[in-house]
Order: structure tokens, then sequence, then C-alpha cells
């Protein structure tokens, strides 16, 4: 059996992305236990993460830095499983099992890409958009290649920015979204002039690349690996040799756990009031589950959690104009880059849409349910657990999720075992006399 | 309104339900099949479809092993989603006193016709490397396992090419005296009403002893030939038949894919759906101890069900004395996927006037005297 480690926290952060760094140094800076625990081996989240040279910059080193001096533990490589009971999370570490205590608990569990199934998705070399970019953190040799990107969102040209920084050529930036649709998100930045100098900033690094609105990817080709991307663009299909698809459909929150603990949902954000409280005592929620809304947004969330999670309700209040600005531009952003209905229609019949299980598109399209789907098929039955598919059916075929259940992760069976947090059960030997 | 009619309305479309609903339809019957929710949405889509001969009683045997011989003859036609696999069942004995217990199992398994083979402790360790060393168990070749939400939509499709008119996603408010209530106001006529409804038959036939008995599960990712067999120990019958205390067993499955389901569970009285640590942890350790390398296995998912349970451990298949237009086809515990085929047979058979080809009898529900007390 493996190692148990257990720890005891006035206020718990699951998260180490923005907001739960915002929270964790706000929280530690006013003296109560904090924990923070990310389930990747470095803190930053999707986002900030990334080799010591990113680290430099922006607001990453700054709020970085603060958190290691608050007094904070840093829990890093721990997958939280399951609450075995209120104010019990278990992690399972690389060898050992953590049972986490809290009195608070700050949920700041970030989004994943959205990727939707169309031909060729699956072949090697086509990547998330923020997916590639961390690649390229980590040491993806990037030089001379040739990347097109393609989706939806403002990440689309942030990370165009940073890929031709590092020497990759982008031939083509496709944004699914309509110009008047964009127009009108122009539109909504007046008012946010921190977004603006930033979208400034953006223009001229992107300076000479194509960028096309109302375009798509329609199909991938390659042998072995992308050779080409087939994109419409102007009311044409067009076939472009890359090296690359860098592809990603906005954001998806992360609102497994937020559901596993019984946080009450609405329209597919985890509710909070206007002091970051979810439905459930003692846990609050910040960042990406509540709403889309970028690094802004989540600084915002994830210091009025820690400042409520500790205790300071009028200095969190302080922060109450500067989230709701954010929050404000975060409304029009998911408006601007909402999915247009014509991507339903980009999986084939044999295309796959749950890579986990090989299932195709043709398979899933005879059900009415999610449920139905995954139990007749096995779609979102695999290690990702639906994170993947689960996301691209609930906008093919508009199916609601299922309810989630321990573990919201894959982890040993030994972990599972190891559930019982009070008591080491012994097995009562139903037959008896075998050992 | 006329209420739409049909000879029979069956209630509850799991497998025994669509399995009903295919056997009336195919003998030329008007059938409605009713259900909440999807085909084979509750027990069915929980279970582990292990397709086994049991000995616990000798109508049991007779109900499983007949059951088995029917799956046998569909083998050809069923898709290959539903991933039949005739792995065979090996019983584990732990120790000499369990190895006795296999001798007396191959005994009556050889008497009634059933191929058995006699596992010493190198051959099981030769077939499942991955087994602690145990003293040996019983090879049970003929038995299965499928994969049950696929194999309930097969029969459900047999059943609707046959005419089956399937009414999914309305509840049953009531059911009796030629009558189905479906709650949103909707009403069936019935020459025969069946109810299959599993564990919560009760709800609409009330009387019937018919009590929820949870069990939970566990899979994992995928570990082609890490078991070749469905593992189980010869304690199983011990815990799977004590009716008053919560147990655990060793039961372990090798599925198509790779992957392993880690069984099994047994608590009385619990309602809820949510994963019951305390059992759970059980459950598992109970594995450990019979393939210690499990553990280390990642674990994709847990589950739970409720099997419908009777006081005797049998079905209850045939008329209900109270009602001369309800017939019952419930209570088939954890063994519902492999006894579904024969219940269906036997229903069908009873009620064409048919001559079954095991005796009905020991199913029949009026032989719960409480039965009588509800007429």
């Amino acid at each position: 059996m493996s190692r148990e480690v257990r720890q005891r926290f006035d206020v718990l952060v699951v998260g180490g992305g923005p907001a739960g760094v915002a929270a964790a140094v706000r929280a530690a800076e006013a003296g109560v236990r904090v924990g923070v625990v990310d389930d990747n081996v470095n803190l930053g989240g999707q986002i900030w993460r990334g080799g010591p040279e990113h680290e430099k910059e922006t607001s990453a080193a700054g709020w970085i830095s603060r958190l290691r001096a608050s007094g904070a533990t840093i829990l890093c490589g721990l997958r939280i499983f399951h609450q075995p009971e209120a104010g019990v999370l278990l992690a399972e570490g690389h060898d050992d099992l953590h049972v986490l205590s809290y009195t608070k608990l700050v949920l700041a569990t970030g989004a994943r890409e959205r990727f939707l199934p169309f031909p060729g998705w699956t072949l090697p070399n086509v990547t998330g958009v923020g997916g590639l970019q961390a690649m390229v953190k980590s040491g993806l040799p990037i030089r001379g290649k040739r990347v097109v990107i393609a989706g939806t969102g403002p990440l689309l040209l942030a990370v165009a920015a940073y890929l031709r920084e590092h020497g990759a050529e982008i031939p083509i930036i496709c944004e699914q979204a309509s110009w008047s649709s964009l127009a009108r998100f122009g539109v909504a930045l007046f008012g946010q002039p921190g977004k603006i100098a930033q979208g400034l900033q953006l223009k001229r690094q992107l300076a000479g690349i194509k960028f096309s609105a109302n375009s798509w990817p329609l199909a991938v080709h390659g042998k072995a690996a992308v050779e080409a991307v087939v994109i419409f663009r102007r009311g044409q299909t067009e076939a472009i040799a890359c090296d690359y698809l860098a592809c990603g459909f906005h954001l998806v929150p992360n609102i497994e756990l937020p559901l596993l603990l019984g946080c009450q949902i609405q329209r597919g954000y985890v509710r909070v009031d206007d002091y970051q409280r979810t439905t459930v005592q003692e846990i609050l929620c910040a960042g990406e589950p509540t709403g889309i809304g970028g690094v802004e947004l989540s600084l915002a969330e994830g210091q009025i959690a820690g400042l409520v999670a500790s205790g300071q309700m009028t200095e969190a209040k302080k922060l109450f104009g500067a989230r709701n600005r954010a929050r404000y531009f975060a409304r029009s952003l998911d408006r601007a880059f909402r999915l247009r209905s014509e991507l339903r229609r980009l999986p084939s019949p044999d295309t796959i849409v749950c890579r986990c299980e090989d299932i195709r598109y043709s398979r899933l399209s005879r059900h009415t349910s999610w449920r139905s789907a995954k139990l007749h098929t096995r779609c979102g039955m695999g290690p990702c657990q639906g994170r993947v598919c689960g996301t691209s059916t609930e906008f093919l075929f508009k199916w609601n999720p299922d309810s989630v259940r321990p573990p919201i992760l894959p982890v040993r069976v030994e972990s599972l075992a190891a559930m019982s947090s009070e008591l080491d059960l012994e097995c009562s030997g139903v037959s008896g006399g075998h050992k | 309104m006329t209420a739409a009619s049909y000879d029979v309305v069956v209630v509850g479309a799991g497998i025994v339900g669509v399995a009903c609903a295919d056997q009336f339809a195919r003998r030329g019957m008007r059938v409605a099949i009713v259900d909440r929710d999807m085909v084979g949405a509750g027990a069915t889509a929980a279970g582990m479809g292990h397709i086994v001969v049991m000995d616990d009683s000798e109508p049991q045997f007779s109900l499983t092993r007949y059951s088995q011989t029917l799956w046998q003859g569909l083998r050809l036609e069923l898709p290959d989603d539903v991933e039949y696999e005739q792995c065979g069942t090996i019983w584990i004995a732990a120790d000499d006193e369990e190895m006795a217990e296999v001798w007396r199992k191959r005994e009556y398994y050889n008497k009634r016709g059933v191929p058995t083979e006699v596992l010493d402790a190198q051959t099981l360790q030769r077939l499942e490397p991955n087994l602690r060393p145990m003293a040996g168990g019983l090879l049970v070749p003929e038995d299965a396992v499928l994969y049950p939400p696929c194999a309930a939509r097969f029969l459900s499709e047999r059943a609707q090419a046959h005419g089956a008119k399937f009414l999914l996603g309305d509840s049953v408010a009531q059911i009796g005296q030629g009558r189905v209530h479906l709650s949103h106001g909707l009403q069936l006529a019935a020459e025969v009403i069946v109810n299959a409804a599993g564990a919560y038959a009760p709800d609409l036939t009330p009387g019937l002893e018919i009590r929820k008995r949870k069990g939970h599960l566990v899979i994992t990712d995928r570990y082609p030939g890490f078991i070749r067999h469905q593992l189980v120990e010869l304690g199983y019958l011990k815990s799977a038949h004590s009716v008053t205390s919560d147990s655990v067993a060793f039961n372990v499955q090798p599925r198509r894919t790779g992957q392993v389901l880690i069984g099994s569970s047994r608590q009385q009285g619990a309602e809820h759906r949510e994963v019951d640590n305390e059992i759970l942890v059980r459950m598992l350790k109970r594995a450990q101890e019979y393939i210690p390398d499990l553990m280390q296995m990642s674990a994709l998912r847990t589950w739970t069900g409720f099997r419908a349970a009777t006081p005797d451990k049998l079905p209850l298949i045939g008329p209900w004395p109270a009602d001369k237009s309800l017939f019952l086809a419930a209570g088939h515990e954890g063994l519902g996927i492999t006894t579904s085929l024969g219940t269906a047979r036997l229903l069908a058979d009873h009620i064409t006037g048919a001559k079954p080809e095991i005796p009905i009898e020991p199913y029949l529900p009026s032989r719960a005297a409480k039965v009588e007390v509800h007429a």
C-alpha cells in the first residue's frame, strides 16, 4: 500500500492558475493556513505555466513569487479524485495518497480547450492551440515550421503571436466568428483600456499574418501526420500546406470537482454570489469555472475568494468593481465567439469523435442522449472520461452532460481502496479460512 | 378517449422486459413496452454481464442452464458490440476446504451435463498467472460474458422488428385490471400486463416481496490478457446469499477491450445511488487478496446498481394471483442478464399455453403464501 499523507488547512485552494494563486496569496497573507493543490508539477495553470523563461512575463512572476513568500503550502502534482466526507479531499500523488482536510475550499479548477471533430483531426500534429503553445514551452522545436491556427477565441491570436516570436511561420489564422460579431466584440472593448493596449500590442506582433473571420477547418490531409489543411474561407474551400494545425474552439470550464461536491451549475458554469461563494457552504469558486473570462477576471475573482475564505469581507468588497468590469468583458467575449451551427456538420460519418474508445460519428448520431451514447457505444468511457468528446458532443448533439462519480479522474485502484479516511478497514473475510 | 389496446404491455425495458417483449412479438402478439428511461438503463446497465450457470438450488440451476443454452443458440446473431465471449468461469478455491467444494460442484454439474474441469494449483497458476497462488479451482468453460446494454438493445431491436411498440421516457403511474396508466395521462389497455420493473416492481404491484440489493463495480483501463476468465471466489455463494448482512466477494471479469471489471458487493436496504466508500474499500481489498497487482491498475470509473432480490433467491415468473391481467417477470437478483432469455420463454409459453422446456412452477409468484393475502 502506498504512503498516506494527511494535512489540514484553513483554506485549501484547488488549482494553481491565476485564480488559485491569487486566492492563495490573499488568504495566506492574512496569516491563515493555506494549501494550494495542482495536478501539474508546476504552478501557473494553462495560461501561466511554462519554463522559467515564461515566469518572467506579465504578472505571472509577481503573483507566483508573492505566493512563495506567503507561507502557503504548495502541493503540485496531486490529482484530487474524491471527497470521502465533507471537508476532506483525497488526492493521488506520484506514489502516495494525500488526505487534505479544509475549513474553506476555493475551487479554481480552470478550463480546457474545446476540440471539435472533423475529418483528419486525429492525425499527428493536429494539436490544441494552447496545447501547441505548451509543447513549444516545454521544448518542441517550432522554428521554421508552418502552423495553421484555427478555431475561435482570443487564444488564437495570443498563441499565433507566441509561435511567431519563436520562429514559426503562420500562413493564416482562421476564426470561425463573423466579422460583425468580432466588430461587436471590438466595440465592447471600449471602456477596457487594459484590453485595448493588449490588443494593440498583439496587433503589432501579428502584423502581416493573414487573419480570416468566417473561416474554419474542413479536413486535414496527410499520411503519417498533417501535410495540409483544407479550410473554408470567403465561401470557398482552400488547401494550405502546413506542418501543424493548432485548433481550439474556445474554452470549457472544468466543473467535474464542483459537480462532485454538489455545487449548483447554471448554464454550464458554477453558480456563485458576489463573494464568489457557491451554493455549498464553505466552498467558493473563482476563475474560468464561473464563466470564461481570462486572466484579469480570474485574478479578481481569485483574490475575492481568497479574501472571503479568510474572513476579509471588507477587503473583498473593494475588488467587486474591478471584477465586475472584467466580467462584462468576459460576457461580450462569450457572445462574440459563440460557435456557429455550421460547425456541427464538420464531422463525416466515419470521423472519430471519441479517441479513447475509437467511436465514430455515425455510431453516435443515432442516440438521443449522452447517457444513451455512453452506454451503447462506450463513447466517453475511456481514460479521459469524456473530457474531450463530452464537450464536443455537447455542442454537436446538444446533449447534457452526465452526473459525476468518484473518481473524477483515473486513479490507481489502491488509491480507491484507501478512500475510507477514518477506518483502516480490514476485510471481514466472507468466506473465511483462506488467508 | 379510447385507450390504445394491446395483447401485452410490458412495464420495464431492462433486459428482462425487452426479452419478454421480443418473445411475445415473435409469437404474433401486439406488444407495447413502456419505460420511464431508455432501454437497459437500470440494473441492466449496472450489471457485469456474466452468463453463468449457478447451483444454489435446483430451480436456480435449471433456469440458468436453460438460459445459457438460449444465449448459445443466439450467439451467431449477436452483433459485435454485444461482445459475447465464451471465456468460461473459474471458481477459485483458496484452500483445501474450498477444494472439497470444487469436487462437490463438479459432481453436481457433471450429473446435469454441464462440462467442467477441475484445476489443480499449477494449472490454475498457468491459466491465470496474476492470481496469487491458490489451492485450485473449477473451470466451467461454457460460461460467458457479454456487454448488457448492447444485448438489451439487440433484443429491443428484434422486438421492434416484430412489431413491438416502444414507449420510452414516460413513467408508469399504475397497472392492473387490464390497464396501464402512464404518468402523463396516456392509458393503455392490455389483455396481459407484465411487470418487469426489476427492483422497482413493488412500486407498481404492492405486496410484492422484492427488495433492492445494492452493488458496486469498478472498471480499469485496458490491460489485455491480464486475466482470461471470469474469476469468482467459491465463497461467493455464501456472500451472495446472505440475506441479512452486507458482504463483498472476489468476482472479476475480463472485458473484450482488455479492461477488468472488479466486483462484487451486496448491501441490503441501501436506497441511495452514491458510491459507498466503506463497502467499495472492502470489495477492493477482497480483490487484492486474490490478485495483488490489481492495486497498481488505473481505475477509470466506479458505479452502483440495484439488484431485485426475493426472499427465496428465485425470480418471480408467471401470473400474479390478485389480478388476472397481471403477470410478473421480476426479482432476478444478480442473474437477470443470464436468465432474461429463459424467463421470457417460460412466461410466453405459459401465457400462450405452449409446453415449456423446463417447469415454471418453482418461479410462480403464487409460491409465496403471503401473496394470497393480497388477493
